[in-house]
């Protein structure tokens, strides 16, 4: 108790600090450019804090910090526009709101989804807030006491995630997450440094694919190019129901499930290794497993809004403890966080583990800040959102141009190479199958996103666990099985259990009527097919580094069962059966006035053309033909709204200094900012 | 590419609280240019630090105080942007290219991923850091300057890979007949001291600057026991103790006291020789193949004349340590230091990281 003698003036300082006038407006003007950086999907907090850096030098540390707080924690709030209204994960923190979200705009409901999950993102981050201001002091021994094996049982609960969402078929829905396990142990091995699936002859492969390319060509192209192809708006028949007002009471209505998921974020955050990967699915699995009625999942059932937006602000507070407590930043944008700390002022703020000693009240400004900038970011965007929520309405053949445009920027923006854009395709296409065979699209999301935890935790955890088992068998035992590490086996077992019972009820994919066999049959053996080609790839690897093939071929190994199994079921199981659903046999897909080829040919040209002339003059020249050709406008509106994007994405690019993909010309020739 | 635009606003003040003016430009005028110094890493890591401490610096020193941004290209573990840059020829002084022990590893062991060469490059400003390993506090009670009590133990060390950086800590256990066993796959020196704290790991390094942010505060209270620091070298290439850490022996101290271990022959050359290419000399900045010799010297003056102010101790201590920065031809020697490694002790690593690691390059 007597740390919390020391922890009240502390935190009485604090609110001094903060509550000045010159403070809260640097906060809100952190705020506000922290929301306009987040609406452009894949850029996050990196790219804004970068962009503030500059200005930390020397600046008096509170009115820094308020501007970098201000920025950094608005980010994953509105970063919600982009994936309730157009299916477009924002960042990883926005990934489990589509699925609940992005039904709920097309069904007209746009602005209840962003006020339901804006309500439960402030909810959140002023639970998070208030549970740190009494966590930290203790939270160090706690930390510590979660060490690999603990880490690797919360990334296993995060996968046994996949059960819930693995669909009607769970065999599929397993075989997806198997797949999206393999396709992120793409690239150099973390432990040896071997090769899998890649060369070093395609030096874009050695590094993996980026998270931000695989949310984007899973959830956000396939759903583009489906509503591309259907010449609608989002929202079915361009009606808006449902007001902001409703939102905010439907997460009333549900607010204990927002005070759980709440906690859920900041426990999960506080682990250093995991950062935020888990945290909204295991968020939408409880909200899932807590609903009586299950039957609405993945058609935009509102508490699949509000439990992932509840956890995924708190995870911002539940992240500063290992940032402030340890000095080891839990995302790119705390790392870059704890840069400029070490600018501001005179330089005497060392965030590690003095803070708490030395610098508590800063401390506690830190968590308030974030909390208070919740507050403002989510006032403004429930204000905004029932304008914003108009954008659902109009005939999508407008918009679709302008998100075509944004995520080939977002996905260059991750790793600045031509390769993004094409990676960007290949797992559009993926996308765009795993939706028409309704194989599970968030279990594969999940596996991908788990791979690398997974496969670093369970070689890192074996490897000292049988160094303590070589101590003695008692030593082992009680590292492998703590308590920690017992209750969460059964906190995942009950998951699993529930998950499955449950699974069948949730349909993220709507219900896919079935068709003949072949479709599904190629399908099913092209992925066969892929995990063959992984696990030669993977048996290849000489046994001294076992560390990188093990992980590879027992999932690869499990997914080829799967396969195998699925194909006996298709041998063996009558056409028309619900193992051979098919988009395009019945449904919206299938009754769609556009083919799906001549519709990616679209997005595929502006690739083929940016790497001829390079991004900007390619996107004027898709911009120009497919609202001419594809929408049929005049030439007066194509050219203004072609212009608007363009200012736009300059605008936009040159506010935070960032280069466009470039082409053959710009190899030739030296030309100027933007065409360069 | 993310960017640090460091506005000449911002410069000004700064010039004026330092009381230095612009040195006299010769023929050499950047007014109203942008100098591009592009990292071949994340905007998180070390080197992003690095170039951003410098950037508003050099800024206000050259010549017509042009926008020095900071750009990032990171991939293939440095080898992208090395790579990119070996093709640069814009040789204006409006780009600058900054690497580090990582992007000087890979050249050294014959990374097939190498597509650079250093020596085209024309090195004006170089800067090293330190090292320090230190032991848990049981087996630590074993150390008395040799590691000859610690042969028995079993050690385990969160590493990033043999590769890496991390190969000058694990030749140097080698060498000292200790049983080190690398935990591989880390991200960053962070995660390996998490993992020294949580009791995973028994034995860690740090480089100075994370040795002085987290680990010297567990020696002091008594949880972790200083072992050595790489040591620093003198003006005649000796290694002498760290200047950070004068209290502290260097391993060639410990080894000359520990049975069996030689401060001489093949293993001794070939540590010392990737010691130098990642301490001393570990951070970089190039001015690509091809640069009139007017650019280079106006950058050279530029970073003498960064070195040389008053508060640059004081600012430069928390971010690049207590160590020299060469300029210039200073900065040439050090280079070569740095990147001359003879061949056997490139054999001696190789098959060493082969036998040991089943690390192979190819």
């Amino acid at each position: 108790m007597e740390a919390f003698a020391t922890a009240l003036p502390a935190l009485g300082e604090a609110w001094a600090l903060i509550l000045q006038p010159v403070v809260l407006g640097y906060l809100v003007l952190g705020v506000v450019m922290g929301l306009a950086v987040g609406v452009f999907p894949g850029l996050g907090g990196i790219a804004g804090l970068s962009l503030l850096l500059p200005f930390m030098f020397g600046m008096d540390p509170i009115l820094g910090l308020a501007l970098m707080i201000g920025m950094v924690a608005v980010v994953p709030t509105s970063d919600t526009f982009a994936s309730v209204l157009m299916g477009i994960p924002g960042s990883s923190a926005s990934q489990a709101t589509v699925l609940d979200g992005f039904p709920m705009a097309k069904k007209g409901e746009a602005a209840r989804a962003l006020s339901a999950a804006f309500a439960s993102s402030l909810f959140g981050g002023l639970v998070g807030a208030s549970f740190l201001t009494m966590f930290i002091l203790v939270a160090r021994p706690i930390v510590l006491a979660f060490g690999l094996p603990e880490m690797l049982m919360i990334t296993v609960l995060g996968l046994s995630m996949v059960a819930v969402l693995a669909g009607r078929i769970a065999l599929k829905g397993l075989a997806a997450a198997g797949l999206g396990l393999m396709i992120g142990t793409i690239g150099e091995a973390d432990a040896g440094g071997s090769l899998r699936m890649a060369s070093y002859d395609i030096p874009y492969l050695t590094d993996g694919l980026k998270l931000v390319i695989v949310g984007l060509g899973v959830f956000a192209i396939p759903e583009i190019v489906s509503l591309l192809r259907q010449d609608r708006s989002i929202a079915k028949g361009a009606s808006l129901g449902g007001g902001w007002m409703d939102g905010v009471r439907d997460w009333f209505a549900n607010i204990w499930l927002s005070v759980r998921c709440s906690i859920i974020g900041v426990v999960v955050g506080v682990i250093p290794g995991l950062g935020g990967s888990v945290v909204d699915w295991i968020a939408y699995g409880h909200a899932v497993q807590t609903t009586k009625d299950k039957s609405n999942f993945g058609k935009g059932e509102v508490r699949g809004v509000i439990g992932p937006e509840s956890s995924n602000n708190a995870k911002e507070g539940g992240g500063l403890v290992p940032t402030l407590l340890f000095g080891i930043p839990g995302s790119g944008s705390m790392a870059i966080f704890i840069g400029a700390v070490a600018l501001l002022g005179s330089g005497d703020i060392e965030v590690g583990p003095s803070m708490l000693k030395d610098n508590l009240d800063i401390t506690y400004s830190i968590v308030w800040l974030l909390a208070l900038a919740n507050v403002v970011g989510t006032i403004l965007c429930i204000a905004a959102s029932g304008g914003i929520a108009k954008l659902t309405t109009i005939r999508f053949t407008y918009l679709a141009p302008f998100l075509f445009m944004l995520i080939s920027f977002a996905a260059f923006q991750s790793g600045q190479n031509f390769e993004d854009l094409l990676a960007l395709f290949a797992i559009g296409l993926i996308g765009i199958f795993l939706r028409r065979f309704d194989w599970s699209r968030p279990a594969f999301l999940i596996g991908f996103v788990l791979s690398n935890p997974v496969e670093k935790f369970t070689n890192q955890a074996f490897q000292i666990a049988s160094f303590r088992f070589r101590k003695g068998f008692d030593v082992g035992m009680e590292y492998v099985f703590s308590p920690i590490v017992i209750v969460l086996i059964i906190i995942t077992i009950v998951s699993v259990v529930l998950g499955i019972r449950q699974a069948k009820s949730i349909m993220a994919e709507g219900d896919v009527k079935s068709g003949s066999k072949r479709a599904p049959l190629v399908f099913l053996l092209v992925i066969g097919g892929y995990f063959v080609a992984a696990l030669i790839n993977a048996n290849a690897i000489p046994d001294y580094n076992m560390t990188d093939k093990v992980i590879p071929l027992f999932i690869g190994g499990f997914s080829l069962l799967c396969c195998v199994i699925l194909l006996v079921q298709m041998m063996r199981k009558p056409e028309g059966d619900s193992i051979f659903a098919d988009k395009e046999v019945a449904g919206e897909d299938a009754d769609a006035p556009y083919g799906l080829w001549s519709t990616l040919a679209w997005f595929g040209a502006l690739i083929v053309a940016t790497w001829f002339v390079g991004f900007i003059l390619a996107l004027v020249g898709f911009l120009v033909s497919f609202l001419r050709v594809r929408a049929g406008a005049g030439w007066g509106k194509t050219l203004l709204l072609t212009t608007l994007g363009i200012a736009f994405m300059c605008l936009m690019a040159g506010a935070l200094n960032r280069d466009f993909p470039p082409g053959l010309l710009q190899g030739a020739a030296d030309l100027p900012w933007p065409l360069k | 590419m993310t960017v640090s635009n460091f506005t000449r606003r911002a410069t000004m003040a700064l010039i004026a609280a330092a009381g230095f003016a612009a040195p006299a430009a010769a023929d050499v005028d950047l007014a109203g240019k942008t100098v591009e110094w592009v990292i071949p890493f994340s905007e998180t890591g070390g080197s992003a630090k690095w170039a951003n401490f410098f950037a508003p610096l050099l800024s206000e020193e050259l010549p017509g105080n042009p926008t020095v941004v900071v750009k990032f290209m990171p991939g293939a573990g440095s080898t992208k942007g090395a790579n990119w840059f070996q093709n640069q020829t814009k040789g204006d002084g409006t780009l600058l290219f900054g690497s580090s022990g990582s992007t000087q590893f890979p050249y050294l062991l014959g990374d097939p991923r190498v597509r650079y060469e250093y020596n085209d490059w024309n090195a004006v400003m170089a800067s090293g850091t330190g090292g320090v390993a230190y032991l848990n506090a049981d087996d630590g009670a074993k150390f008395d300057g040799s590691a000859n009590g610690l042969k028995d133990i079993d050690f385990i060390y969160g590493s990033q890979g043999a590769t890496r950086l991390d190969l000058v800590p694990l030749l140097a256990w080698q060498m000292l007949g200790m049983n080190v066993e690398p935990v591989f796959g880390i991200k960053g020196r962070g995660d390996g001291r998490l993992m020294f704290e949580r009791g995973e790991a028994t034995i860690d390094y740090q480089t100075s600057s994370g040795y002085l942010g987290g680990s010297a505060e567990l020696v002091a209270n008594g949880d972790a026991v200083a072992m050595m620091s790489w040591g620093a070298l003198d003006a005649d290439g000796n290694i002498v103790r760290d200047p950070t850490f004068p209290e502290i022996p260097t391993f060639k101290e410990v080894c000359e006291a520990t049975d069996g271990c030689e401060t001489s022959g093949e293993a001794w050359d070939a540590w010392k020789a990737f010691f130098v290419a990642g301490f001393p000399v570990q951070k970089l900045a190039f001015l690509p193949a091809g640069t009139d010799q007017d650019i280079v010297n106006t950058y050279t003056t530029a970073f003498e004349a960064v070195v040389a102010r008053a508060d640059f101790p004081k600012i430069s201590s928390k971010r690049v340590g207590k160590y020299l920065v060469f300029t210039g031809a200073s900065a040439q020697t050090a280079l070569g230091t740095a990147t001359n490694v003879p061949d056997e002790a490139k054999a001696y690593v190789t098959t060493w990281l082969k036998d040991a690691y089943g690390v192979e390059l190819k």
